[in-house]
Protein backbone atom coordinates (compact mmCIF):
# COMPACT_ATOMS: atom_id res chain seq x y z
CA UNK A 1 0.00 0.00 0.00
CA UNK A 2 2.86 1.91 1.03
CA UNK A 3 4.44 1.23 -2.56
CA UNK A 4 1.30 2.22 -4.17
CA UNK A 5 0.95 5.31 -2.77
CA UNK A 6 4.57 6.69 -3.82
CA UNK A 7 4.11 5.59 -7.02
CA UNK A 8 0.91 7.44 -7.41
CA UNK A 9 3.20 10.53 -5.76
CA UNK A 10 5.70 9.86 -8.47
CA UNK A 11 3.42 9.28 -11.04
CA UNK A 12 1.34 12.45 -10.29
CA UNK A 13 4.16 14.95 -10.16
CA UNK A 14 5.30 13.72 -13.57
CA UNK A 15 2.11 14.19 -15.24
CA UNK A 16 1.17 17.75 -14.03
CA UNK A 17 4.16 19.90 -14.86
CA UNK A 18 5.14 22.96 -12.88
CA UNK A 19 2.86 26.22 -13.92
CA UNK A 20 5.90 28.38 -15.34
CA UNK A 21 6.68 24.94 -17.61
CA UNK A 22 3.37 24.96 -19.09
CA UNK A 23 3.23 28.35 -19.64
CA UNK A 24 6.52 29.18 -21.03
CA UNK A 25 5.63 25.82 -23.61
CA UNK A 26 1.86 27.62 -24.07
CA UNK A 27 4.41 31.05 -25.31
CA UNK A 28 6.97 28.61 -27.44
CA UNK A 29 4.02 26.88 -29.08
CA UNK A 30 2.21 30.39 -29.56
CA UNK A 31 5.33 32.22 -31.02
CA UNK A 32 6.39 29.01 -33.64
CA UNK A 33 2.74 29.10 -34.97
CA UNK A 34 2.71 33.24 -35.08
CA UNK A 35 6.55 32.95 -37.30
CA UNK A 36 4.39 29.67 -39.59
CA UNK A 37 2.09 32.33 -40.06
CA UNK A 38 4.22 34.78 -40.66
CA UNK A 39 6.18 32.91 -42.88
CA UNK A 40 3.18 31.94 -45.30
CA UNK A 41 1.20 35.27 -45.42
CA UNK A 42 2.32 37.97 -48.29
CA UNK A 43 1.20 41.30 -47.68
CA UNK A 44 0.56 42.82 -51.49
CA UNK A 45 3.78 44.53 -52.58
CA UNK A 46 5.12 44.68 -49.49
CA UNK A 47 6.83 40.66 -49.29
CA UNK A 48 6.51 38.25 -46.74
CA UNK A 49 4.99 38.97 -43.45
CA UNK A 50 7.87 37.74 -41.71
CA UNK A 51 10.42 39.85 -43.85
CA UNK A 52 8.02 43.29 -42.87
CA UNK A 53 8.15 42.17 -39.16
CA UNK A 54 11.82 41.81 -39.19
CA UNK A 55 12.27 44.79 -41.09
CA UNK A 56 9.90 46.97 -39.31
CA UNK A 57 11.20 45.64 -35.61
CA UNK A 58 14.77 46.16 -37.23
CA UNK A 59 14.21 49.36 -39.21
CA UNK A 60 14.41 51.48 -35.79
CA UNK A 61 17.65 50.22 -34.02
CA UNK A 62 19.09 50.42 -37.52
CA UNK A 63 18.40 54.09 -37.84
CA UNK A 64 19.30 54.52 -34.47
CA UNK A 65 23.38 52.93 -34.97
CA UNK A 66 22.90 54.92 -38.00
CA UNK A 67 22.63 57.97 -36.42
CA UNK A 68 24.95 57.20 -33.42
CA UNK A 69 27.74 56.30 -35.87
CA UNK A 70 27.69 59.62 -38.14
CA UNK A 71 27.65 61.36 -35.02
CA UNK A 72 30.82 59.80 -34.04
CA UNK A 73 32.55 60.23 -37.38
CA UNK A 74 31.54 63.79 -38.10
CA UNK A 75 32.67 64.63 -34.72
CA UNK A 76 36.03 62.34 -35.45
CA UNK A 77 36.24 63.59 -38.87
CA UNK A 78 35.43 67.35 -37.84
CA UNK A 79 37.08 68.16 -34.39
CA UNK A 80 40.10 65.53 -34.44
CA UNK A 81 40.94 64.24 -37.98
CA UNK A 82 41.96 67.61 -39.44
CA UNK A 83 45.78 66.84 -39.42
CA UNK A 84 45.40 66.19 -43.38
CA UNK A 85 42.93 69.07 -43.84
CA UNK A 86 45.21 71.32 -45.21
CA UNK A 87 47.03 69.82 -47.35
CA UNK A 88 43.62 68.03 -49.28
CA UNK A 89 42.49 71.48 -49.18
CA UNK A 90 45.22 72.87 -50.84
CA UNK A 91 45.06 69.72 -53.51
CA UNK A 92 41.95 70.24 -54.12
CA UNK A 93 42.54 73.98 -55.10
CA UNK A 94 45.16 72.97 -57.60
CA UNK A 95 42.72 70.32 -59.03
CA UNK A 96 40.06 72.59 -58.62
CA UNK A 97 42.03 75.12 -61.03
CA UNK A 98 43.09 72.64 -63.53
CA UNK A 99 39.73 71.36 -63.98
CA UNK A 100 38.46 75.26 -64.91
CA UNK A 101 41.09 75.15 -66.66
CA UNK A 102 39.82 71.84 -68.51
CA UNK A 103 36.32 73.26 -69.07
CA UNK A 104 37.19 76.66 -70.28
CA UNK A 105 39.17 74.51 -73.12
CA UNK A 106 36.49 71.90 -73.64
CA UNK A 107 33.94 75.02 -74.07
CA UNK A 108 36.34 76.21 -76.74
CA UNK A 109 36.68 73.24 -78.45
CA UNK A 110 33.07 72.82 -78.49
CA UNK A 111 32.22 76.02 -79.28
CA UNK A 112 35.32 75.64 -82.32
CA UNK A 113 33.45 72.18 -83.57
CA UNK A 114 30.25 74.15 -83.56
CA UNK A 115 31.47 76.63 -85.98
CA UNK A 116 33.24 74.11 -87.57
CA UNK A 117 30.30 72.51 -88.52
CA UNK A 118 28.26 75.52 -89.57
CA UNK A 119 31.35 75.61 -92.17
CA UNK A 120 31.11 72.30 -93.25
CA UNK A 121 27.02 72.92 -93.74
CA UNK A 122 27.62 75.63 -96.06
CA UNK A 123 30.57 74.06 -97.60
CA UNK A 124 28.39 70.51 -98.41
CA UNK A 125 25.60 73.30 -99.77
CA UNK A 126 27.65 74.32 -102.28
CA UNK A 127 29.64 72.04 -103.01
CA UNK A 128 29.34 73.31 -106.83
CA UNK A 129 31.41 76.47 -105.68
CA UNK A 130 35.10 76.10 -105.37
CA UNK A 131 35.76 77.50 -102.08
CA UNK A 132 38.34 77.43 -99.79
CA UNK A 133 37.86 77.06 -95.72
CA UNK A 134 40.82 78.90 -93.69
CA UNK A 135 40.95 79.60 -89.92
CA UNK A 136 42.05 83.24 -88.59
CA UNK A 137 45.41 83.10 -87.18
CA UNK A 138 45.73 87.24 -86.39
CA UNK A 139 43.90 90.15 -86.40
CA UNK A 140 45.14 93.75 -87.03
CA UNK A 141 48.06 95.02 -85.62
CA UNK A 142 46.72 98.42 -84.12
CA UNK A 143 43.44 100.12 -83.98
CA UNK A 144 44.13 102.02 -87.43
CA UNK A 145 42.86 99.31 -89.49
CA UNK A 146 40.40 96.41 -89.71
CA UNK A 147 42.07 93.45 -91.19
CA UNK A 148 42.56 89.73 -90.28
CA UNK A 149 45.24 87.54 -90.98
CA UNK A 150 43.95 83.81 -92.70
CA UNK A 151 46.20 80.87 -92.83
CA UNK A 152 46.07 79.98 -96.45
CA UNK A 153 47.81 81.28 -98.95
CA UNK A 154 48.89 81.54 -103.10
CA UNK A 155 50.12 77.70 -102.27
CA UNK A 156 46.35 77.13 -101.83
CA UNK A 157 45.45 79.53 -104.94
CA UNK A 158 44.77 82.47 -102.65
CA UNK A 159 45.01 85.28 -104.63
CA UNK A 160 44.47 89.36 -104.43
CA UNK A 161 40.83 90.68 -104.19
CA UNK A 162 39.05 87.02 -103.67
CA UNK A 163 36.40 87.62 -101.48
CA UNK A 164 35.76 86.05 -98.18
CA UNK A 165 32.52 85.28 -96.42
CA UNK A 166 31.06 83.28 -93.67
CA UNK A 167 28.11 81.38 -93.66
CA UNK A 168 26.65 84.50 -92.15
CA UNK A 169 27.82 86.82 -94.75
CA UNK A 170 30.19 88.93 -96.31
CA UNK A 171 33.72 89.05 -94.43
CA UNK A 172 35.71 91.42 -96.75
CA UNK A 173 38.82 90.81 -99.60
CA UNK A 174 42.02 89.89 -99.57
CA UNK A 175 43.77 92.54 -100.13
CA UNK A 176 47.46 90.60 -99.82
CA UNK A 177 48.30 86.65 -100.46
CA UNK A 178 51.76 85.34 -99.68
CA UNK A 179 52.78 81.86 -99.79
CA UNK A 180 51.62 80.48 -97.04
CA UNK A 181 48.66 83.54 -95.82
CA UNK A 182 46.94 86.12 -96.75
CA UNK A 183 45.62 89.34 -95.54
CA UNK A 184 41.79 90.23 -95.41
CA UNK A 185 40.70 94.16 -95.46
CA UNK A 186 37.12 93.60 -93.53
CA UNK A 187 33.81 95.98 -94.54
CA UNK A 188 34.32 97.41 -92.02
CA UNK A 189 37.36 98.68 -92.25
CA UNK A 190 37.64 102.52 -93.51
CA UNK A 191 38.53 101.39 -96.77
CA UNK A 192 36.72 98.22 -97.09
CA UNK A 193 33.43 97.69 -99.17
CA UNK A 194 31.23 95.95 -101.44
CA UNK A 195 28.68 96.68 -103.82
CA UNK A 196 25.31 96.10 -102.04
CA UNK A 197 21.90 96.43 -102.83
CA UNK A 198 18.89 96.07 -100.80
CA UNK A 199 16.91 93.56 -100.78
CA UNK A 200 12.96 94.94 -101.37
CA UNK A 201 13.24 98.05 -103.09
CA UNK A 202 16.39 96.56 -105.53
CA UNK A 203 18.26 100.37 -104.65
CA UNK A 204 21.89 99.57 -105.22
CA UNK A 205 24.55 101.50 -103.32
CA UNK A 206 28.10 100.57 -101.93
CA UNK A 207 28.45 100.03 -98.08
CA UNK A 208 31.58 100.25 -96.46
CA UNK A 209 33.27 100.98 -93.30
CA UNK A 210 34.08 103.60 -90.81
CA UNK A 211 36.17 101.81 -88.49
CA UNK A 212 33.11 101.36 -85.70
CA UNK A 213 31.34 97.84 -86.12
CA UNK A 214 28.78 98.84 -88.29
CA UNK A 215 28.50 99.84 -92.22
CA UNK A 216 27.37 102.49 -93.98
CA UNK A 217 24.94 102.71 -97.09
CA UNK A 218 26.30 105.48 -99.11
CA UNK A 219 24.53 106.35 -102.17
CA UNK A 220 20.84 106.41 -101.17
CA UNK A 221 19.05 109.68 -102.84
CA UNK A 222 17.17 111.16 -100.19
CA UNK A 223 13.97 110.82 -101.73
CA UNK A 224 14.14 106.87 -102.16
CA UNK A 225 12.18 105.11 -99.38
CA UNK A 226 14.27 102.74 -97.00
CA UNK A 227 12.79 100.91 -94.02
CA UNK A 228 14.45 99.44 -91.25
CA UNK A 229 15.15 95.69 -90.85
CA UNK A 230 15.38 95.76 -94.52
CA UNK A 231 18.47 93.91 -95.87
CA UNK A 232 21.13 94.42 -97.77
CA UNK A 233 22.96 92.03 -100.14
CA UNK A 234 25.74 91.98 -102.48
CA UNK A 235 25.02 93.18 -105.67
CA UNK A 236 27.95 91.87 -107.67
CA UNK A 237 28.91 95.02 -109.17
CA UNK A 238 32.06 95.62 -107.78
CA UNK A 239 33.37 92.32 -109.89
CA UNK A 240 34.49 90.78 -106.42
CA UNK A 241 31.89 89.10 -104.42
CA UNK A 242 28.71 87.36 -106.10
CA UNK A 243 25.37 88.49 -105.87
CA UNK A 244 23.14 88.02 -103.37
CA UNK A 245 25.52 87.50 -100.30
CA UNK A 246 23.70 88.83 -96.65
CA UNK A 247 25.69 92.10 -96.07
CA UNK A 248 23.55 93.14 -93.34
CA UNK A 249 20.59 94.63 -91.88
CA UNK A 250 19.40 98.24 -92.13
CA UNK A 251 19.18 99.82 -88.60
CA UNK A 252 19.27 103.20 -88.82
CA UNK A 253 18.01 105.27 -91.49
CA UNK A 254 18.45 109.09 -91.52
CA UNK A 255 17.37 111.55 -94.11
CA UNK A 256 19.58 113.79 -96.24
CA UNK A 257 20.67 115.75 -99.04
CA UNK A 258 21.28 114.28 -101.61
CA UNK A 259 21.82 111.17 -99.85
CA UNK A 260 20.10 109.30 -96.76
CA UNK A 261 22.76 108.25 -93.63
CA UNK A 262 22.51 104.21 -93.85
CA UNK A 263 23.81 102.40 -91.31
CA UNK A 264 23.78 98.61 -91.26
CA UNK A 265 24.58 95.55 -88.75
CA UNK A 266 26.52 93.45 -90.77
CA UNK A 267 25.28 90.10 -91.15
CA UNK A 268 28.60 88.23 -90.37
CA UNK A 269 30.07 88.35 -87.20
CA UNK A 270 33.15 90.37 -87.24
CA UNK A 271 33.97 90.02 -83.07
CA UNK A 272 34.30 86.62 -83.61
CA UNK A 273 35.96 85.85 -86.80
CA UNK A 274 37.95 82.46 -85.97
CA UNK A 275 36.88 80.59 -89.68
CA UNK A 276 36.22 81.82 -93.06
CA UNK A 277 35.11 80.70 -96.56
CA UNK A 278 37.35 82.01 -99.24
CA UNK A 279 35.55 82.11 -102.24
CA UNK A 280 37.52 81.20 -105.68
CA UNK A 281 34.49 82.48 -107.99
CA UNK A 282 32.06 84.88 -108.73
CA UNK A 283 29.31 82.51 -109.01
CA UNK A 284 25.81 82.99 -107.26
CA UNK A 285 25.67 81.34 -103.67
CA UNK A 286 22.66 80.06 -102.25
CA UNK A 287 22.35 83.20 -100.74
CA UNK A 288 20.02 83.81 -102.95
CA UNK A 289 17.43 82.17 -102.02
CA UNK A 290 17.69 83.23 -98.27
CA UNK A 291 17.39 86.99 -99.41
CA UNK A 292 15.18 86.97 -101.67
CA UNK A 293 12.77 85.15 -98.94
CA UNK A 294 13.67 87.77 -96.81
CA UNK A 295 13.14 90.20 -99.28
CA UNK A 296 9.26 89.13 -99.85
CA UNK A 297 8.39 88.45 -96.41
CA UNK A 298 9.70 92.47 -95.99
CA UNK A 299 7.94 93.21 -98.58
CA UNK A 300 4.34 91.69 -97.82
CA UNK A 301 4.51 92.83 -94.58
CA UNK A 302 5.88 96.80 -95.92
CA UNK A 303 8.45 99.31 -94.35
CA UNK A 304 8.26 98.74 -90.51
CA UNK A 305 7.05 101.78 -88.41
CA UNK A 306 9.45 102.95 -86.43
CA UNK A 307 7.42 102.58 -82.86
CA UNK A 308 7.23 99.05 -83.63
CA UNK A 309 11.04 98.70 -84.11
CA UNK A 310 11.46 100.80 -80.68
CA UNK A 311 9.65 98.37 -79.33
CA UNK A 312 11.29 95.46 -80.66
CA UNK A 313 14.56 96.76 -79.34
CA UNK A 314 15.61 97.71 -82.23
CA UNK A 315 17.43 100.94 -83.03
CA UNK A 316 14.92 103.61 -83.92
CA UNK A 317 14.50 105.46 -87.40
CA UNK A 318 15.73 108.79 -86.73
CA UNK A 319 15.16 110.32 -90.38
CA UNK A 320 15.38 113.90 -90.12
CA UNK A 321 14.34 116.53 -92.79
CA UNK B 1 -2.28 -0.09 -11.89
CA UNK B 2 -5.40 2.26 -11.08
CA UNK B 3 -6.44 4.22 -14.18
CA UNK B 4 -7.34 6.97 -12.51
CA UNK B 5 -4.97 9.39 -10.38
CA UNK B 6 -6.08 11.91 -7.56
CA UNK B 7 -4.76 15.35 -7.58
CA UNK B 8 -4.60 16.15 -3.85
CA UNK B 9 -4.52 20.12 -3.72
CA UNK B 10 -5.76 20.95 -0.72
CA UNK B 11 -8.99 19.44 0.63
CA UNK B 12 -10.27 18.84 -3.15
CA UNK B 13 -9.67 15.60 -4.82
CA UNK B 14 -9.54 15.97 -8.66
CA UNK B 15 -9.26 12.76 -10.79
CA UNK B 16 -6.78 13.03 -13.76
CA UNK B 17 -8.10 10.38 -16.49
CA UNK B 18 -7.22 7.89 -18.56
CA UNK B 19 -8.21 6.91 -22.12
CA UNK B 20 -8.30 3.40 -24.04
CA UNK B 21 -5.11 3.10 -26.32
CA UNK B 22 -5.72 5.27 -29.83
CA UNK B 23 -8.70 6.88 -28.18
CA UNK B 24 -7.68 10.11 -28.56
CA UNK B 25 -6.22 9.71 -31.52
CA UNK B 26 -9.24 7.83 -33.19
CA UNK B 27 -11.38 10.91 -31.58
CA UNK B 28 -9.02 13.37 -33.11
CA UNK B 29 -9.23 11.88 -36.51
CA UNK B 30 -12.93 11.20 -36.72
CA UNK B 31 -13.78 15.06 -35.64
CA UNK B 32 -11.46 16.40 -38.39
CA UNK B 33 -12.54 14.66 -40.88
CA UNK B 34 -16.50 15.25 -40.09
CA UNK B 35 -15.58 18.35 -39.76
CA UNK B 36 -13.74 18.32 -43.43
CA UNK B 37 -17.05 16.35 -44.62
CA UNK B 38 -19.84 18.59 -42.92
CA UNK B 39 -19.18 21.31 -45.80
CA UNK B 40 -19.76 19.31 -48.64
CA UNK B 41 -23.21 16.67 -46.96
CA UNK B 42 -24.57 19.16 -44.40
CA UNK B 43 -23.78 22.69 -45.29
CA UNK B 44 -25.74 23.73 -41.88
CA UNK B 45 -23.61 21.84 -39.74
CA UNK B 46 -20.84 24.61 -40.44
CA UNK B 47 -21.34 26.44 -37.42
CA UNK B 48 -20.11 22.88 -35.18
CA UNK B 49 -16.76 22.88 -34.40
CA UNK B 50 -15.77 19.23 -33.95
CA UNK B 51 -12.11 19.42 -33.20
CA UNK B 52 -12.95 22.26 -30.68
CA UNK B 53 -14.98 20.30 -28.81
CA UNK B 54 -12.24 17.35 -29.11
CA UNK B 55 -9.61 20.03 -27.59
CA UNK B 56 -11.94 21.02 -24.41
CA UNK B 57 -12.89 17.62 -23.86
CA UNK B 58 -9.71 16.12 -23.27
CA UNK B 59 -7.83 19.12 -22.09
CA UNK B 60 -10.78 18.75 -19.14
CA UNK B 61 -10.13 15.46 -19.02
CA UNK B 62 -6.43 15.18 -18.88
CA UNK B 63 -6.06 18.11 -16.79
CA UNK B 64 -2.41 18.76 -17.79
CA UNK B 65 -2.25 22.52 -19.32
CA UNK B 66 0.97 20.92 -21.36
CA UNK B 67 -0.60 17.86 -22.78
CA UNK B 68 -3.54 20.19 -23.52
CA UNK B 69 -2.03 22.96 -25.20
CA UNK B 70 0.31 20.36 -27.42
CA UNK B 71 -3.02 18.50 -28.31
CA UNK B 72 -4.73 21.86 -29.40
CA UNK B 73 -1.62 22.74 -31.26
CA UNK B 74 -1.86 19.37 -33.42
CA UNK B 75 -5.52 19.13 -33.90
CA UNK B 76 -5.46 23.23 -34.95
CA UNK B 77 -2.44 22.45 -37.20
CA UNK B 78 -4.37 19.38 -38.97
CA UNK B 79 -7.33 21.23 -39.16
CA UNK B 80 -5.47 24.23 -40.91
CA UNK B 81 -3.52 21.91 -42.96
CA UNK B 82 -7.21 20.25 -44.13
CA UNK B 83 -8.72 23.66 -44.72
CA UNK B 84 -7.28 24.29 -47.83
CA UNK B 85 -3.99 26.70 -49.41
CA UNK B 86 -6.52 29.38 -48.06
CA UNK B 87 -6.01 29.25 -44.22
CA UNK B 88 -2.59 29.36 -43.53
CA UNK B 89 -1.22 26.81 -40.93
CA UNK B 90 -1.44 28.41 -37.80
CA UNK B 91 -4.54 30.22 -37.94
CA UNK B 92 -6.64 27.27 -36.42
CA UNK B 93 -3.73 25.97 -34.67
CA UNK B 94 -3.13 29.14 -32.44
CA UNK B 95 -6.77 29.18 -31.05
CA UNK B 96 -6.55 25.71 -30.08
CA UNK B 97 -3.94 25.98 -28.39
CA UNK B 98 -5.03 28.55 -26.25
CA UNK B 99 -8.66 26.53 -25.65
CA UNK B 100 -6.26 23.22 -24.98
CA UNK B 101 -4.74 25.32 -22.33
CA UNK B 102 -7.25 26.91 -20.69
CA UNK B 103 -9.45 23.74 -20.75
CA UNK B 104 -6.41 21.71 -18.83
CA UNK B 105 -5.81 24.63 -16.55
CA UNK B 106 -9.39 24.97 -16.16
CA UNK B 107 -9.81 21.51 -15.46
CA UNK B 108 -7.28 20.68 -13.09
CA UNK B 109 -8.55 23.15 -10.64
CA UNK B 110 -12.60 22.56 -11.23
CA UNK B 111 -14.58 19.56 -11.92
CA UNK B 112 -15.97 19.77 -15.21
CA UNK B 113 -18.01 16.19 -14.92
CA UNK B 114 -21.11 18.00 -14.31
CA UNK B 115 -23.08 18.79 -17.83
CA UNK B 116 -24.10 22.04 -16.99
CA UNK B 117 -20.40 23.33 -15.89
CA UNK B 118 -19.78 21.93 -19.41
CA UNK B 119 -22.36 23.30 -21.18
CA UNK B 120 -21.03 27.03 -19.70
CA UNK B 121 -17.55 26.33 -20.31
CA UNK B 122 -17.69 24.68 -24.09
CA UNK B 123 -19.46 28.13 -24.93
CA UNK B 124 -17.38 30.11 -22.86
CA UNK B 125 -14.62 28.27 -25.07
CA UNK B 126 -16.19 28.74 -28.25
CA UNK B 127 -16.23 32.23 -28.07
CA UNK B 128 -12.87 32.45 -26.59
CA UNK B 129 -11.92 30.47 -29.79
CA UNK B 130 -13.71 32.43 -32.48
CA UNK B 131 -12.43 35.86 -30.57
CA UNK B 132 -9.08 34.42 -30.93
CA UNK B 133 -9.69 33.88 -34.76
CA UNK B 134 -10.97 37.18 -35.35
CA UNK B 135 -8.10 38.92 -34.09
CA UNK B 136 -5.25 36.44 -35.81
CA UNK B 137 -7.34 37.50 -38.87
CA UNK B 138 -7.31 40.88 -37.95
CA UNK B 139 -3.77 41.42 -36.47
CA UNK B 140 -1.63 38.80 -38.64
CA UNK B 141 -3.39 38.31 -41.23
CA UNK B 142 -4.17 41.90 -42.18
CA UNK B 143 -8.04 41.36 -42.28
CA UNK B 144 -10.54 43.77 -42.46
CA UNK B 145 -12.46 44.42 -39.43
CA UNK B 146 -15.63 41.98 -38.96
CA UNK B 147 -18.31 42.35 -36.53
CA UNK B 148 -17.92 38.84 -34.74
CA UNK B 149 -19.72 38.96 -31.68
CA UNK B 150 -22.66 38.90 -33.03
CA UNK B 151 -26.39 36.72 -32.68
CA UNK B 152 -24.99 34.27 -34.96
CA UNK B 153 -21.34 33.69 -32.81
CA UNK B 154 -24.39 33.20 -29.81
CA UNK B 155 -26.38 30.55 -31.72
CA UNK B 156 -23.42 28.95 -32.77
CA UNK B 157 -21.93 28.56 -29.21
CA UNK B 158 -24.93 27.53 -27.83
CA UNK B 159 -25.34 24.21 -30.78
CA UNK B 160 -21.58 23.36 -29.89
CA UNK B 161 -22.03 23.67 -26.19
CA UNK B 162 -25.53 21.39 -26.48
CA UNK B 163 -23.72 18.93 -29.15
CA UNK B 164 -20.46 18.88 -27.26
CA UNK B 165 -22.20 18.16 -23.97
CA UNK B 166 -23.91 15.06 -25.27
CA UNK B 167 -20.73 14.53 -26.81
CA UNK B 168 -18.67 14.40 -23.81
CA UNK B 169 -20.82 11.69 -21.97
CA UNK B 170 -19.94 9.45 -25.15
CA UNK B 171 -16.74 10.17 -25.04
CA UNK B 172 -16.81 9.68 -21.18
CA UNK B 173 -17.45 5.62 -21.94
CA UNK B 174 -13.21 5.95 -23.41
CA UNK B 175 -12.21 6.11 -20.24
CA UNK B 176 -10.48 3.23 -18.60
CA UNK B 177 -12.80 2.41 -15.53
CA UNK B 178 -11.10 3.46 -12.25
Amino acid sequence: MLRTDKYLERVTMSAIPSRHKSLALLGAMLLIQVLLLAVQIKRDSRGRLIRVWAVSGASPFERGASWGFGRVRGVWNHYFALQNTSRENEALRIENDALKLTISQLQSRASEADRLAALLNFRQAHKDVPMLGARVIAGSAGTASRTIEIDRGERDGIRRNMPVITPDGAVGKVIEAFRDAAQVLLLTDKDGGAGAMLVQSRIQSPVGGTGEPTLVMKYVAGDDNVAVGEQVVTSGMDKIFPRDVPVGTVIEVKAGTPFKQIRVRPAAKFDRLEEVIVLLTQQPLEFKKVAEAQGAQTGAQGPQPATQNSAAGKPAVTEKP
Amino acid sequence: MNDTFELRSGETHIEVHKFFPGAIVAVTVAALVLQASFPVYFPRLEILDLPMLVTIYFGLSRRNPSTGLLLGTVIGLSQDALSGPTVPLGFYGIAKTIVGYLASSIGARLDTEHPAARFALIMGFFVLHQATLALTRRLLLAGEPEAWLNAHLAIAAAVNAFLGTLLFLVFDRLRRSS
